[in-house]
C-alpha cells in the first residue's frame, strides 16, 4: 500500500492516554478537509467514517482511486454541501489509511507494531480527533455527523465534548453493540486469524499477507450490512456467466461471485490488523456501561440539536437500537427529532442513493445552520 | 377549519413554554406556535412523510406513535400537550389521555364532533354511516374508530376524572364558549369542540 503521498497528517504530540491504560504520543492524524471554514469559524462539520471507511469522504479517493465512501452525501449543493460547510474527517486510529494503526512501526523496537499495537476503543478515537479542532483553531463545530460506527463516534464525541458542537447527527447506530453485533466482529477475526499467512500478526514482516481471511471476513460483513429483500431483489438463484449450475464449488450464482469480488476489492485497500483492531473498538462500545447504566447521563451537559436517523430495512443496527437513544435523549428534555426511512438497502442506506434519506439530512443541517 | 382551530389552539398557550404537538401532521400548528409564542415545540408524527416535511421547516419531530412512545417523556415535561383531531384514532382514548395529562401540565384536545346536526341528519335520513366534509371516509376504511360528540367528551371527562379548564365550539369559523346550559345547541351546531383540560 503506497499511501504516503496525497495524504495530510497533523502529528499530535499531546499524550493521550488510552482505555487500555497504554499512553501514547507524537502520533500521526491522517486528515482530510472539503470545503473552506469561513472566518466566523462556525461552519465546521466533522465526519466520523465507518468500519472500513477513510479520511476520504468524497470525490476521488486518490489510494484507491475509487468514489469517496461518502459521496452522495458529501459534496457541492449536496448533503452535507461542501459550498455552505467545512468538512473535516480523519482516519481513526487503529486504521490503515495514514493515521497511527498496527502497521505502523513501534519506534521503541523498530519493529512493525502487529499485535503489540495497543487495543484502542471508540473513546480513544475521538480524544485523537479533537485535536483536529484546536489545529484549526475551531472552538465549536457546527455538527458531528457519522453513520454504524460513525454514530457510535458521533455519540461519544458530544458525551466527551458536550460544548463542542452544535447539532448532532449519529446515523444508523447504537449506543452499545449488540451480542449480534459482536458474533459477526467475531466471525470476521476468526476468519483472519485462521488464515495461516496471518502469523498472528507478524505477516508485514513476513512479506505474507492474509487475503484469504480478510477477504472472508469482509463477505460475511458485506452479508450484514444488505437486507435479505435487497439480496433477493438483486441477485435472487440468478447464475453467473452460465446457463445451469455445474455441480461443484465454483461461484454458480452471482450472489456468489459477488461476495467474492467484494472481499477481492476489499483486501486491496485494508489492512487484516486494523480490521481486528477496529471491530475491537465496536465490540468494546457500551455507552450505557460508561455512564453506569443510564444513557441519559452521557448527554446531560449539551445542549446541542440531536438528529437521529434509521432505516427500515437495517437488521445490523436496528430501530429500535437507535431509538433507544431518542428515549434517553427525550428522558432528559434534549433536543431531539428522530425518522426511521424506508429503504431496502439494509444497513448499507446511509452509504447510498436514497433520496428520502439525503433529503432529509440536508434540510436538517441546512435549517439548523440558518436558525444557529 | 383547521386554520381558525390552529388559531384558537396559538391563542390558548403562553408565551415561552414548553409545548409538545401529538400528530403535528405537517407541522403547521408548531410553526405558528413558535412564530406567535416563541415555545419551545416538539411534535409526535406516525407518518414518515409529514416527518420528513417537518424536518424541511426545521422543526423538531420525532417519528412515532403516540399510545407508544408518550412514555418516553418524563412526567410534566410538558407545559401544554397539544391532541388535535386524533382522539378518535386511538384504541384506548382513555390511556392516550391520561398520557397526555402525565407528560404535560394542560392538555388542548380537540375532537370532530359526531353530534353535529349534519351528521345526524345523515345517519337519519340516509340510514348510513355519516359521510361528510370533515368525516369523509366510509365506514371500513376510515380511521377514526371511537368517534365521539362533544357531549360525550364532557360526560367522558366526570367517567375518568379529569377538568375541564376550558371548552369552545368552532361553528362556522366562529368561536364561541360551552357551558352546562347551551350544551345541547353546542353540540348539535358545532364542528369541532377544543378543550383545555387538567388532571
Amino acid at each position: 500500500m503506497n499511501i504516503k503521498e496525497n495524504i495530510k497528517t497533523l502529528v499530535i504530540k499531546k499524550p493521550l492516554k488510552l482505555d487500555c491504560g497504554k499512553t501514547i504520543n507524537n502520533f500521526p492524524l491522517a486528515y482530510e478537509t472539503y470545503g473552506s471554514l469561513n472566518k466566523n469559524k462556525d461552519n465546521a462539520i466533522l465526519v466520523f467514517h465507518a468500519l472500513t471507511g477513510d479520511q476520504f469522504v468524497t470525490g476521488i479517493n486518490p489510494v484507491t482511486k475509487k468514489d469517496g465512501w461518502w459521496s452522495y452525501a458529501v459534496g457541492p449543493n449536496k448533503s452535507i454541501d461542501t459550498n455552505k460547510y467545512f468538512v473535516i474527517c480523519a482516519n481513526v486510529i487503529g486504521g490503515c489509511m495514514g493515521s497511527f494503526g498496527p502497521s505502523h512501526k513501534n519506534p521503541d523496537t523498530n519493529k512493525i507494531y502487529g499485535t503489540d499495537f495497543p487495543v484502542i476503543t471508540i473513546n480513544d478515537m475521538v480524544n485523537a480527533q479533537v485535536n483536529l479542532l484546536d489545529h484549526f483553531e475551531i472552538k465549536k463545530l457546527f455538527s458531528v455527523v457519522g453513520g454504524s460506527m460513525g454514530g457510535m463516534q458521533v455519540l461519544q464525541f458530544i458525551s466527551n465534548y458536550p460544548d463542542k458542537a452544535s447539532t448532532v447527527v449519529p446515523i444508523a447506530c447504537t449506543s452499545s453493540h449488540s451480542a449480534q453485533n459482536i458474533a459477526f466482529n467475531e466471525l470476521g477475526r476468526q476468519a483472519i486469524a485462521s488464515d495461516h499467512n496471518w502469523s498472528d500478526g507478524k505477516y508485514l514482516s513476513n512479506n505474507t499477507l492474509p487475503d484469504k481471511g480478510l477477504s472472508v471476513a469482509r463477505m460475511a460483513a458485506h452479508i450484514t450490512y444488505l437486507s435479505k429483500k435487497g439480496l433477493q431483489e438483486k441477485f435472487g438463484r440468478k447464475l453467473q456467466e452460465r446457463d445451469a449450475l455445474k455441480f461443484g464449488f465454483d461461484a454458480d450464482f452471482q450472489i456468489e461471485s459477488y461476495l467474492r469480488y467484494q472481499g477481492s476489492v476489499f483486501v486491496d485497500r485494508f489492512d487484516a490488523n486494523s480490521y481486528l483492531y477496529i471491530t475491537r473498538a465496536m465490540d468494546y462500545f457500551d455507552l450505557v456501561k460508561q455512564f453506569d447504566g443510564n444513557l441519559s447521563n452521557a448527554f446531560k451537559k449539551t445542549k446541542a440539536k440531536f438528529f437521529i436517523i434509521s432505516f427500515t430495512s437495517d437488521w445490523l443496527y436496528p430501530t429500535q437500537e437507535n431509538k433507544d437513544i431518542v428515549i434517553a435523549l427525550n428522558a432528559i428534555g434534549a433536543d431531539v427529532g428522530f425518522v426511521e426511512i424506508k429503504s431496502d438497502k439494509g444497513h448499507d442506506s446511509f452509504l447510498l442513493d436514497v433520496p428520502d434519506f439525503l433529503k432529509t439530512l440536508k434540510n436538517f443541517l441546512d435549517k439548523s445552520y440558518l436558525e444557529r | 377549519m383547521v386554520k381558525t382551530e390552529y388559531k384558537i389552539i396559538v391563542d390558548l398557550i403562553e408565551e415561552k413554554t414548553r409545548v409538545l404537538d401529538v400528530g403535528c401532521d405537517d407541522g403547521a400548528l408548531m410553526e405558528s406556535l413558535k412564530k406567535n409564542k416563541s415555545v419551545d415545540v416538539r411534535g409526535i408524527e406516525i407518518s414518515k412523510d409529514k416527518v420528513q416535511t417537518c424536518v424541511s421547516k426545521g422543526l423538531t419531530v420525532i417519528e412515532g406513535n403516540a399510545e407508544l412512545d408518550l412514555k418516553q417523556f418524563p412526567n410534566d415535561s410538558f407545559d401544554y400537550v397539544v391532541l388535535g383531531q386524533t382522539l378518535q384514532a386511538f384504541v384506548n382514548p382513555e390511556i392516550v389521555i391520561k398520557e397526555l395529562l402525565r407528560v404535560g401540565k394542560k392538555a388542548i384536545i380537540t375532537i370532530p364532533n359526531f353530534g353535529h346536526w349534519k351528521v345526524r341528519l345523515n345517519l337519519l335520513i340516509k340510514g348510513t354511516m355519516p359521510i361528510t366534509e370533515s368525516l369523509p371516509n366510509d365506514w371500513y376504511n376510515t380511521p377514526n374508530i371511537h368517534m365521539c360528540t362533544i357531549k360525550d367528551f364532557v360526560k367522558f371527562s366526570k367517567i375518568i376524572n379529569f377538568k375541564i379548564f376550558k371548552s369552545l365550539a368552532l361553528t362556522n369559523k366562529n368561536i364561541s364558549n360551552i357551558n352546562n346550559s347551551n350544551l345541547f345547541y353546542k353540540n348539535l351546531f358545532a364542528e369541532l369542540g377544543i378543550f383545555l383540560i387538567e388532571k
